[in-house]
């Protein structure tokens, strides 16, 4: 076997924990052929290895995002014009926090300092989105050709839809809050390797508390479905010979509220049921880009009207996204 | 003493909240420890990242959950 293959089962995909649940629960007289034996598996398994995943992966990308706080990256976007900017700010949103309450004073921060409307949303759309959490685990759920395109596909999606907004040149449409105050300069502090470690187990900590009811949900759903709803109900609804799949996921995704590490479970199940990548990959994008609390949370810095061109944009652009999947699945499995 | 805790609500800012009633009891010292919640005034003072600490209307931290010896320590200091 392939060096490569075989790092990616066992450390990814964790074909070794698979093994020692199935050992454990054949060992407790459960036959994994039927239903509830199967399920039990899927669940056991996904929640540990999903729990592995999240804790390392973000103690990672919070090391690394200790080197750019906000401060840092606004200084950065001042210094960049044009669609080098956009680019930037799509990548920085990638190491971004995960909270989305924080999203808000970064928004005030980076309108308030001057940056145009077209980067500040670059970063805005990209930070939920993508990040180096989502194209890890994608990897280790389906693989990489798909992981790649998948963060691929979400920084064109914060690019572009940046720039049109900033096309539309909708800067009266800022809550006057927002632009009336200077922005305070703290010099930055100094961090200590020390330091950052310790941030890093904080944050891990911290998200650990919060998604963890998330990530037993999705898990939980995602076991129901792959074991207990029919295959033909799944594909009646969103099987991927529906035209209507992809906008119908995306519709159910949006007003719902998790990070990519709940919504993941769902998607590898819905995979193995036969729907359509894309249509999965648009309703992942769409629970992860946007949810009710967030929209709310946006409303209270933009006037309508631009988030209502906010809103759209990022929609129609999953749902292209979804489709442009679907026809090219044959490529990625 | 007026010490502000800026934060949208979030768990971070409640924590940091609690840590600064600890802080100050640990000192022995009273002041009076207000919520701001509301985006407009947090944005009023400048901060990007929160849970922010304000001080006598000075911002003394902001994006870190501090722990009450931290606090304790700003307080002192302020």
């Amino acid at each position: 076997m392939d060096f490569f293959e075989w790092l990616n089962d066992q450390l990814l995909r964790m074909e070794w924990l698979s093994q020692g649940v199935k050992a454990v629960l054949e060992a407790l007289g459960l036959d994994l052929s039927s239903r509830l034996g199967g399920s039990l598996h899927f669940f056991i398994y996904d929640v540990i290895k999903i729990f592995i995943l999240l804790s390392v992966l973000i103690f990672i990308i919070s090391w690394i995002q200790s080197y750019f706080p906000p401060e840092r990256t606004r200084r950065i976007l001042g210094g960049l014009q044009g669609f080098r900017a956009n680019l930037a700010a799509a990548l920085l949103g990638t190491i971004t926090p995960f909270c989305s309450c924080s999203s808000i004073p970064l928004f005030i921060g980076f309108t308030g300092s001057g940056l145009p409307l077209s980067i500040t949303f670059s970063f805005l759309i990209s930070s939920p989105l993508v990040d180096l959490a989502s194209l890890i685990l994608l990897a280790g759920i389906f693989n990489w050709s798909i992981a790649i395109a998948y963060v691929l596909l979400g920084l064109v999606l914060a690019v572009l839809g940046g720039a049109l907004i900033g096309a539309l040149r909708m800067e009266q449409q800022i809550e006057a809050f927002v632009t009336r105050h200077p922005v305070l300069d703290l010099p930055p502090e100094q961090l200590q390797l020390r330091d950052r470690l310790r941030y890093a187990a904080e944050q891990v900590q911290e998200i650990v508390q919060r998604v963890w009811m998330y990530v037993l949900l999705g898990v939980g759903i995602g076991a129901l479905i792959h074991n207990w709803i029919p295959e033909s109900v799944i594909n009646a609804l969103i099987g991927s010979d529906k035209l209507w799949s992809v906008p119908l996921a995306t519709l159910i995704g949006i007003p719902m509220y998790a990070d990519i590490f709940g919504t993941l479970p769902i998607a590898e199940a819905l995979v193995h049921k036969g729907v359509g990548l894309g249509t999965v990959l648009a309703f992942m994008m769409a629970v992860t880009a946007l949810s009710l609390p967030s929209l709310i949370m946006l409303r209270k810095v933009v006037k309508p009207p631009l988030l209502a061109a906010f809103f759209s944009i990022i929609t129609l652009g999953i749902m292209l996204i979804g489709y442009l999947f679907n026809a090219f699945a044959y490529l990625f499995l | 003493m007026l010490i502000k805790v800026l934060g949208s609500g979030c768990k971070k800012c409640i924590t940091l909240t609690e840590n600064t009633h600890t802080a100050l009891s640990q000192l022995q010292r009273e002041a009076e420890v207000v919520k701001v919640t509301d985006f407009a005034e947090i944005a009023a003072y400048g901060v990007m990242s929160t849970p922010a600490l304000v001080i006598d209307e000075r911002v003394v931290s902001m994006g870190k959950v501090l722990s009450a010896d931290e606090v304790a320590a700003l307080i002192q200091a302020a």
